[in-house]
């Protein structure tokens, strides 16, 4: 029997297109969108002006605290605004626009950069590096790495646990990236353990990915401090709390996080980005995109050079097919859903999923019937149905006492209400109040 | 690119094909088989009650929702239909028309649609139609057309009570369970469905299969049916053992009244059950004890319908205390 945790989840169709797709690489676009903001936590700082050149990985918006990132710029070229541009928020954000050289030919250059497997670095270099490079979570939350990372003398910490789950349905970035840089991979692991003096690391891949399974089972098999876990197939597997107690049956607690149970995640793209920073000097600069929908004539994935527009990744498919309705950053569950198609791909962006007219609208609401499903899919022991009615009425408070908080809006509840309730938007908005009135509070 | 607007929506774009009308389908579909045994065993009475219940229901609703309430017409969902047939399966089929229809009515209007329609109604409605109808006429409410006389064939007009009844009547004048046991039908017989009783409760294997069907297209749990049965089972059996010659056997309990259809369809109820699995539990072990209490030492032969109704009224109570287990409670902070 494969590994999974133990309550609630769902197995929504997974719709995997691309998963046969090698990652291409995206032209250069001629200009890109570098929003400030691409982290959570303090945006960056900008320290250049309109009309600098730039060049290629060169800090263009410094950290703006510790709970920060570095932003470089993805090209070489000239900046010729810094503006408020709608980023996938929908809202405005600062962002550092920049033509791209096109004779400059460190824009184009194709570096095949060659397996470095020594690690040279001291631990604490290497927490500096993935600082300085702009390193952030690339599984969606792009939470600062460093941050992550950063544990005081003393804590309790044996396992790395490295997140290859991608349960969204359709992406497959993740799942190619483990696929074609499995080696590159294994060595990142190796810098993190280095870094944090632990000697357990344990890659968490769901069992619908047997080919990248295999590779990284092959690559470990002699080594003692790497393993590799099948895990059974059920969203949200890849939520953090999700999968520190699916391989390793230890449970997070309540508002904790899994440093509290002796162990740090961090998805595999972001164990690529570590590696390329380490070993190859290459800040984070771009990503791997997957670009899909059932429509789409080419859906397949791509290395994206951040800032990139998304219309530019929407026409190296072929264009919007006819009756296009949506267009979701990230995948179906927890994406984004986008208007405006000049919004730059960020380091957050795994995927671009393009939905048309039959998939693309609500059911209406109806009465809740009581069927408990919620609840039972609820992979955090809430009552979704509860959580909604509350926020409905504005009892916050019993809300916060009902654990709202604790919420990860993998959106499970919504999927399966069989009377199309719109339960996750209600507990967001209510999490929101209750999160006002906890600092007020405090 | 087609001119129509682009939707923007919050996460989940996708959603599961279940809808609560394909969920009210499906347990149409689970009770067509004991609806058919019933057709074969009481002929057209069966035809016309159900025929009758599921109109009025239907029809009520309509009307309610309508001229009186004003607000919007929610018939096509499934679920007054199917209250309906539940109702119907739990009167006589030789109960007069009129009576049917005011058993709808007290269905649909008192216990649905005065609570604020589905998902609000506290009570189960096909439930609270029934118990209404059998302590207004009681006379008609008890006297069912019976196949004890020629064992195996479609019923003429005989009526009787049912095997319940007959072991209640027959204890009361002192008879032993020996002595009764030739007045009632045989085991199999009851499995099947040739015996006296409601409309459809009588065949418990159709019943269990269409049981199984709604388990296994996840509609509902198989917790609720397994604990109340297995409860009365236990009970009834700790009686019996104790006394066989004054309390029936457990197959008997379990095959006889509405056992199986309350536990599989009645008490399974979405809206009236409760949310979580442990308090499913509790729920069900509750239905299952005061049932045996009312068989066994109450005044009417028969307690499920009596038991489900008592036990919806803890349904809040079981849903406030019996929560689900919250991820990352009561553990220690630090593996040490």
């Amino acid at each position: 029997m494969l590994k999974t945790f133990p309550k609630g989840g769902i197995h929504p169709p997974e719709n995997k297109l691309t998963s046969a797709k090698s990652i291409k690489k995206m032209p250069v676009p001629k200009m890109v969108y570098v929003p400030i903001s691409q982290h959570i936590g303090i945006p960056a700082e900008i320290i250049v002006n309109v009309k600098d050149k730039v060049e290629i990985g060169q800090v263009i918006a410094k950290s703006g605290g510790f709970v920060s990132s570095n932003v470089h710029s993805p090209v070489a070229g000239v900046v010729t605004k810094i503006d408020k541009i709608i980023d996938t928020s929908g809202y405005k954000k600062q962002c550092i626009v920049i033509r791209t050289d096109a004779k400059n030919e460190s824009n184009f250059e194709e570096i095949d950069y060659p397996l470095k497997k020594d690690i040279t670095m001291e631990p604490k270099d290497i927490l500096q590096r993935i600082n300085d490079y702009g390193i952030v979570g690339l599984g969606g939350a792009t939470f600062p790495s460093h941050v992550k990372l950063s544990v005081k003398e003393g804590t309790f910490l044996d396992y790395l646990i490295i997140n290859g789950v991608e349960c969204e349905p359709y992406l497959t970035a993740d799942h190619r990236l483990m696929l074609e840089k499995a080696e590159e991979i294994l060595v990142g692991i190796k810098i993190l353990m280095h870094a944090l003096h632990i000697d357990k690391a344990i890659i968490g891949i769901e069992n619908n990915k047997k080919d990248a399974i295999d590779i990284l089972k092959k690559l470990t098999v002699n080594d003692s401090g790497i393993k590799v876990a099948a895990l059974q197939v059920k969203y949200p597997q890849g939520g953090e709390k999700q999968l520190v107690r699916a391989i390793l049956n230890r449970e997070v607690p309540k508002n904790g996080l899994p440093l509290d149970v002796g162990v740090i995640v961090h998805n595999v793209g972001t164990i690529f980005a570590i590696y390329q920073a380490i070993q190859h000097n290459k800040p984070l600069i771009e990503r791997v995109v997957t670009v899909t929908g059932k429509k789409l004539e080419n859906a397949s994935n791509y290395w994206v050079k951040i800032g990139t527009p998304i219309s530019d990744l929407v026409n190296e498919v072929g264009g919007l097919p006819e009756g296009t309705r949506k267009i979701v950053n990230g995948g179906p569950m927890m994406g984004k859903a986008i208007k405006n198609l000049d919004v730059p791909v960020t380091k957050g962006t795994s995927g671009i999923l393009v939905i048309s007219e039959d998939e693309a609208s609500r059911g209406e609401p109806k009465n809740c019937i009581r069927c408990g499903e919620c609840v039972d899919v609820c992979p955090m022991g809430l009552e979704p149905h509860l959580l909604m009615n509350l926020s409905e009425k504005g009892m916050y408070e019993k809300a916060g006492s009902e654990d709202i908080m604790t919420c990860i809006e993998c959106g499970s509840c919504s999927y399966v209400c069989p009377s199309h309730r719109p339960l996750l938007d209600y507990i967001r908005f209510g999490k929101t109040i209750v999160k006002k009135l906890n600092t007020v509070k405090n | 690119m087609s001119t129509q607007p682009i939707i923007v929506s919050a996460s989940p774009h996708v959603h599961s094909d279940r809808t609560s009308k394909k969920l009210m389908f499906d347990v149409i579909i689970a009770l067509t088989p004991a609806f058919l045994v019933s057709i074969y065993v009481f002929g057209l009475g069966a035809l016309i009650v159900t025929s009758v219940a599921i109109a009025s229901c239907v029809l009520f609703e309509y009307l309610i929702q309508k001229y009186l309430l004003k607000t919007a017409v929610t018939i096509t969902d499934g679920s007054a239909l199917l209250t309906g047939i539940l109702l119907a399966f739990n009167l006589p089929s030789n109960l007069p028309i009129w009576m049917v229809i005011i058993g709808g009515l007290v269905a649909i209007g008192v216990a649905k649609l005065s609570f604020g329609g589905l998902g609000f109604n506290i009570f189960n409605p096909a439930l609270v139609g029934r118990v209404f109808l059998l302590v207004s006429f009681p006379v008609q409410m008890t006297m069912w057309p019976t196949a004890i006389e020629n064992n195996t064939n479609v019923v003429d007009a005989v009526t009787g009570a049912t095997s319940l009844g007959v072991i209640k009547e027959g204890l009361q004048y002192g008879d032993t369970m020996t002595e009764i046991s030739s007045r009632i039908p045989s085991a199999i017989d009851m499995l099947f469905g040739f015996t006296g009783g409601s409309l459809g409760e009588m065949s418990g294997l159709a019943l269990l299969l269409g049981g199984l069907y709604l388990i296994f297209r996840k509609v509902i749990s198989w917790h609720i049916p397994v604990f109340v049965l297995m409860t009365m089972a236990v009970m009834t059996g700790i009686f019996w053992a104790l006394d066989p010659e004054h309390y029936a056997n457990p197959i008997i309990h379990i095959l006889s009244g509405g056992a199986i259809l309350g536990a599989f369809y009645m008490a399974t109820d979405l809206v009236t059950s409760p949310m979580t699995k442990k308090g499913m539990i509790i729920f069900a072990i509750g239905i299952g004890i005061i049932t045996v209490v009312i068989r066994l030492f109450g005044a009417y032969p028969e307690g499920v319908s009596f038991a489900i109704l008592i036990m919806n009224a803890f349904v809040p109570l079981i849903n406030k205390y019996f929560k689900p287990r919250r991820f990352g409670s009561k553990i220690k902070a630090k593996i040490v």
